[in-house]
C-alpha cells in the first residue's frame, strides 16, 4: 500500500484525477477551490499534460466541452459563483452525452455569499444544473481520502453512460489537510470513444457532436433515451455509508462535510441511549433512496442535516414517501453545525417520538 | 470529357437551409475548398456557432461540433489542445463572435490558439430575423433599431480585425469579401493560408468575410451587393491587417 | 496525554504558520493519530494575517474547524489580542513574548512566554522562530513522541531544501530549552 501523507483536499483531489488519465484541465481562479488549479498548474506540464487558465468560467466550461468532444478525459474545477456561470456548457455537455469531470468545491451564497463551506448548491447539482432535461452525476465525498477515491469512480461512471459528472465538496473538504493514501495508477482506462470529433481519417464517416433538434419529436427521443440511461443509473449506481444503523430508531441523513459532525453527534446521543444511526449519501445523483426504503420500516423519523436552508430533505421526503416524518436541521452561508447543536436537536426529536 | 467544376469532396451532397441569395454558400465552398486542396479532411474537426451556420454540421464531411452561442473559439481550444495533430476551424457569425462571444474571441487570438477562424461579417442577426448585430452600421434600420442604429444609444459598429491586430498571438487577421469573382477569388486565397497556417502552427488567425443577407436587409440579392460595396467596405476596409510571417515587401 | 488536542496557532503571513501546524499534523499521524489541518483562506488572509488549526485525536475527526481551541501559539500582537479570549478554559497560550506583551486578565489558563524571535536571531536561525515557538508548545503539552516530531520536520521539508532540515531541529531544540 502506498504511503499515508498529508495533504490539502483540493490538491488530493487533483492528484487523483491525474491518477485517473487526466491530462486536460481548464479553470479559472476562485476560493477555496484555487488548489485544484495550481496542483494541476504545476503537473500537468510535466507529464505532458494541459493546463490552461481560461478567461471565464463560461470559456473554461466550454473547452472542457470540446476537449470531452475529442474523446480525451477532461475536468474543471471552480465554487459555487464559477458553477452558475458553467451551467450553461453543462447542459450543453449533458445534451451532447459527453463525460467530463466538474469540481464544485461549494461555499455559501446565493450571489457572491462567502468564501466558507456550504451545501447550499445541493438543488443546483441534482435538480438544475442548467437548462433543460436533464442530470448528471453528483459525488459527495466526506474526508480527504474521499476528495480523492471518487475521482476515478466519476471519471469512470461519466464514461460508461456518457454524462458529466460532478464533485461536490466544500470548502472545509477543499481546504483541510488530512492523511491520505493517493490512489496509483489508473484502473479505469477510458473505454473506446468512436463518437468523439477527432479527425475521421478518410476510414469512417464523419462524427457530429450536436444537441439541436428542431424537429420536437426527435428531440423528445433523445431526451426519453438519456432518461432510459438515468434509470439505470439509480437502479444500479447509488452509494451510502450505513452508521450504526441497524437498531437505528432516529435516522440523521448528511452528507460531505456535515455528515462527519453529524456521525460525531450520532455517538454523543448513543452514549444517551438515544438509538441515533446515519444514512450518508455518497451518490447524491443517484440519491440513494434505497438506503432509506431500506430501513423506512424501523425508523421512527428522519433527520436532515444540511449546510443550507434545506434542500436534499426534498429528495428524502421523496424516498420516504410520507410514510415517516422527516425532520430538519441546518445551517447556512458558511456556518458549520456543531456536533452539540446537532445533539440537541437529536433529544428534541427523540423526546417527541418517546 | 474533363470535370472543370464539380463539388467539393468536403461539402456535404445536402440541401442547405440558407436563404436565396446568401452568400454562406460560397464561404462554405471556399473552405471546403482550402480543405480539399490540403488534404486534410480526415483530420479537420469544425466547430459551428448559434446563428444561421447553426446546422453547418450537416453540410461538411470532417467531423463537427455544434457550440454554445459565442463559445465556438473556446470549443476549438478544447478540441485542439486535447488532439494537437489536429486541424480545428471555427464558422462564426457577427453576433456569436462579437456580441456573446467577443471575450471567447479576444482570449483565443491573445493567445495563440492554432486555430483558423472564418467570421462571417453580415451587419445583422440572419437566422433571428434581422436584429442589430454588433456590427451593424451606423444608420442601419434593423428590427432592434428601427429608427436606425444611433450610436449615442446603441454604440458604434465594431471592427474586429483591427482589434485583433493588436494582439501578439495572432498570426493573420483580413478582411476579404464575396460581392464579385475577384473578391470570391481572393477570399479564398486568405482562407487557404489560414488553413496553411494553422498546419505550420503559426497560431491564430481569422478571416473575417464581409456577406451579406438580402432576407433581412430587404434588398435583392444584387442591391444587397451593391449595399455591401457602398456601405460596408467604407467602414469595414479589406485587406491584411496582421500578417505575422508576410515577407518584406509582400503585404 | 490529553485527547483530543486542538491546537491554534496564529500570526503573521511569512511567519512560517502554516508549516508549523503541518508539522505538528504530521508528528501527529506518525504518532498514529487521527489528524486535521485547517487554514484561514481568502480575504482573511489578505491582510497579512495567517493562521491555521489543527486537530490530533485517537477518534475520527468531526470537524477540523475549533472555535475555541485548547492550546493558542501566538505570533504576533495582533492574534494574542485576538484569540487568547477563546481559548478554552484550563487551556494553555504560548506567546512570543519578544514581539508580544503577553498581559491577560485571564487566570483560568496557563501563559508561557518565551523569546522566540531573539532566540533564533542570536542562533543564526533569523526566519525560525515558528519552529522555536513549536519547540516551546512541545515542552509545555508533549502533543507527540519526540522522535514522530523529528520524523515530522523531515517529511514538511520540501523536496531540494533538506539543508533546512537541520536548522528547524535546531529551532525546536532551542524552544525546548528556553
Amino acid at each position: 500500500m502506498a504511503e499515508k501523507i498529508i495533504m490539502k483536499g483540493n490538491e488530493a483531489l487533483a492528484e487523483a484525477a491525474i491518477s485517473a488519465g487526466c491530462r486536460h484541465f481548464f479553470g479559472y481562479p476562485i476560493t477555496p477551490q484555487t488548489e485544484v488549479a495550481a496542483h494541476m498548474a504545476k503537473r500537468l506540464p510535466q507529464i505532458g499534460g494541459t493546463f490552461l487558465q481560461a478567461e471565464s468560467e463560461i470559456a473554461a466550461i466550454n473547452m472542457v466541452l470540446g476537449a470531452a468532444a475529442a474523446g480525451v478525459r477532461a475536468m474543471t474545477s471552480s465554487s459555487s459563483p464559477g458553477v452558475s456561470l458553467k451551467s450553461e456548457g453543462i447542459s450543453y455537455l449533458a445534451g451532447c452525452d459527453l463525460p467530463c469531470l466538474i469540481v464544485n468545491v461549494q461555499r455559501g451564497g446565493p450571489g457572491l455569499g462567502g468564501i466558507q463551506p456550504a451545501q447550499s448548491d445541493y438543488f443546483h447539482a441534482t435538480r438544475s444544473t442548467g437548462h433543460g432535461d436533464f442530470h448528471i452525476l453528483v459525488f459527495a465525498p466526506a474526508t480527504v481520502q474521499e476528495m480523492a477515491d471518487l475521482v476515478a469512480g466519476a471519471f469512470s461512471l461519466a464514461d460508461k453512460y456518457r454524462m458529466p459528472a460532478m464533485v461536490l465538496a466544500d470548502g472545509m473538504l477543499g481546504q483541510m489537510m488530512e492523511p491520505v493514501v493517493l490512489p496509483e495508477g489508473d484502473s479505469n482506462p477510458p473505454p473506446p470513444k468512436p463518437w468523439a470529433v477527432n479527425g475521421h481519417k478518410n476510414i469512417r464517416s464523419h462524427n457530429i457532436i450536436n444537441s439541436l433538434y428542431l424537429e420536437p419529436n426527435d428531440l423528445e427521443r433523445t431526451v426519453v433515451e438519456r432518461y432510459a440511461r438515468y434509470e439505470e443509473v439509480k437502479r444500479t449506481e447509488q452509494q451510502a455509508e450505513e452508521y450504526l444503523c441497524s437498531d437505528a430508531e432516529i435516522f440523521l441523513v448528511s452528507y460531505g462535510a456535515t455528515s462527519r459532525i453529524v456521525k460525531s453527534a450520532v455517538v454523543k446521543a448513543r452514549a444517551e441511549g438515544i438509538k441515533a444511526g446515519l444514512i450518508r449519501p455518497i451518490t447524491l445523483f443517484p440519491f440513494p433512496d434505497a438506503y432509506i426504503d431500506k430501513y423506512v420500516g424501523q425508523a421512527k423519523v428522519f433527520l436532515s442535516v444540511e449546510m443550507s436552508m434545506g434542500q436534499m430533505i426534498d429528495d428524502i421526503r421523496l424516498a420516504v414517501n410520507g410514510r415517516k416524518p422527516v425532520a430538519f436541521f441546518g445551517r447556512t452561508g458558511g456556518v458549520l453545525p456543531t456536533p452539540d447543536e446537532v445533539l440537541g436537536k437529536i433529544r428534541e426529536i427523540a423526546g417527541g417520538v418517546k | 470529357m474533363a470535370t472543370i467544376f464539380t463539388r467539393p469532396k468536403s461539402i456535404a451532397d445536402v440541401p442547405f437551409s440558407y436563404c436565396p441569395g446568401c452568400t454562406h454558400g460560397i464561404i462554405h465552398r471556399l473552405v471546403a475548398e482550402s480543405i480539399d486542396e490540403l488534404g486534410i479532411e480526415g483530420n479537420t474537426v469544425g466547430v459551428c456557432p448559434v446563428g444561421c451556420a447553426v446546422m453547418a454540421y450537416d453540410y461538411f464531411n470532417c467531423d463537427m461540433i455544434q457550440s454554445p452561442h459565442g463559445r465556438a473559439q473556446a470549443l476549438a481550444t478544447g478540441i485542439k489542445r486535447a488532439i494537437p495533430e489536429s486541424v480545428v476551424f471555427t464558422y462564426q457569425g457577427d453576433g456569436d463572435l462579437a456580441a456573446i462571444g467577443t471575450a471567447e474571441t479576444v482570449h483565443a487570438a491573445t493567445r495563440g490558439e492554432n486555430i483558423t477562424v472564418i467570421f462571417v461579417n453580415n451587419a445583422i442577426y440572419g437566422m433571428t430575423g434581422g436584429q442589430m448585430a454588433p456590427t451593424s452600421l451606423s444608420g442601419q434600420v434593423t428590427q432592434t433599431t428601427p429608427y436606425g442604429r444611433d450610436t449615442a444609444i446603441a454604440g458604434h459598429p465594431v471592427r474586429v480585425c483591427e482589434m485583433l491586430a493588436t494582439l501578439e498571438g495572432v498570426a493573420l487577421a483580413q478582411r476579404v469579401t464575396v460581392e464579385s469573382l475577384r473578391t470570391v477569388t481572393a477570399a479564398k486565397q486568405a482562407i487557404k493560408k489560414a488553413f496553411t497556417y494553422q498546419l505550420e502552427g503559426k497560431g491564430y488567425s481569422i478571416i473575417e468575410v464581409l456577406s451579406i443577407c438580402p432576407t433581412n436587409w430587404g434588398l435583392s440579392t444584387e442591391k444587397s451587393l451593391q449595399w455591401l460595396r457602398d456601405n460596408m467596405i467604407p467602414y469595414y476596409p479589406l485587406g491584411v491587417f496582421k500578417d505575422k510571417y508576410a515577407k518584406e515587401g509582400a503585404k | 496525554m490529553k485527547d483530543p488536542m486542538h491546537i491554534l496557532i496564529a500570526g503573521y503571513g511569512g511567519q512560517g504558520i502554516l508549516f508549523s501546524g503541518k508539522v505538528i499534523a504530521y508528528a501527529g499521524l506518525i504518532d498514529g493519530k487521527e489528524v486535521s489541518w485547517l487554514p484561514s483562506y481568502g480575504p482573511e488572509m489578505r491582510g497579512g494575517s495567517a493562521n491555521c488549526t489543527i486537530c490530533l485525536s485517537k477518534d475520527p475527526i468531526a470537524s477540523p474547524y475549533i472555535e475555541f481551541p485548547e492550546f493558542f501559539v501566538a505570533m504576533n500582537q495582533l492574534a494574542f489580542n485576538k484569540f487568547a479570549s477563546t481559548v478554552e478554559e484550563g487551556g494553555m497560550v504560548v506567546y512570543d513574548s519578544a514581539i508580544i506583551n503577553g498581559a491577560t486578565e485571564r487566570k483560568d489558563m496557563q501563559i508561557f512566554g518565551i523569546d522566540a524571535v531573539t532566540l533564533a536571531e542570536d542562533s543564526g536561525l533569523k526566519g525560525l522562530a515558528n519552529m522555536v515557538m513549536t519547540g516551546k508548545l512541545f515542552k509545555e503539552l508533549s502533543f507527540c513522541a519526540f522522535d514522530s516530531l523529528e520524523k515530522a520536520v523531515v517529511k514538511c521539508v520540501p523536496e531540494g531544501r533538506t539543508q533546512l532540515i537541520e536548522l528547524n531541529l535546531k529551532a525546536i531544540q532551542l524552544g525546548i530549552e528556553n
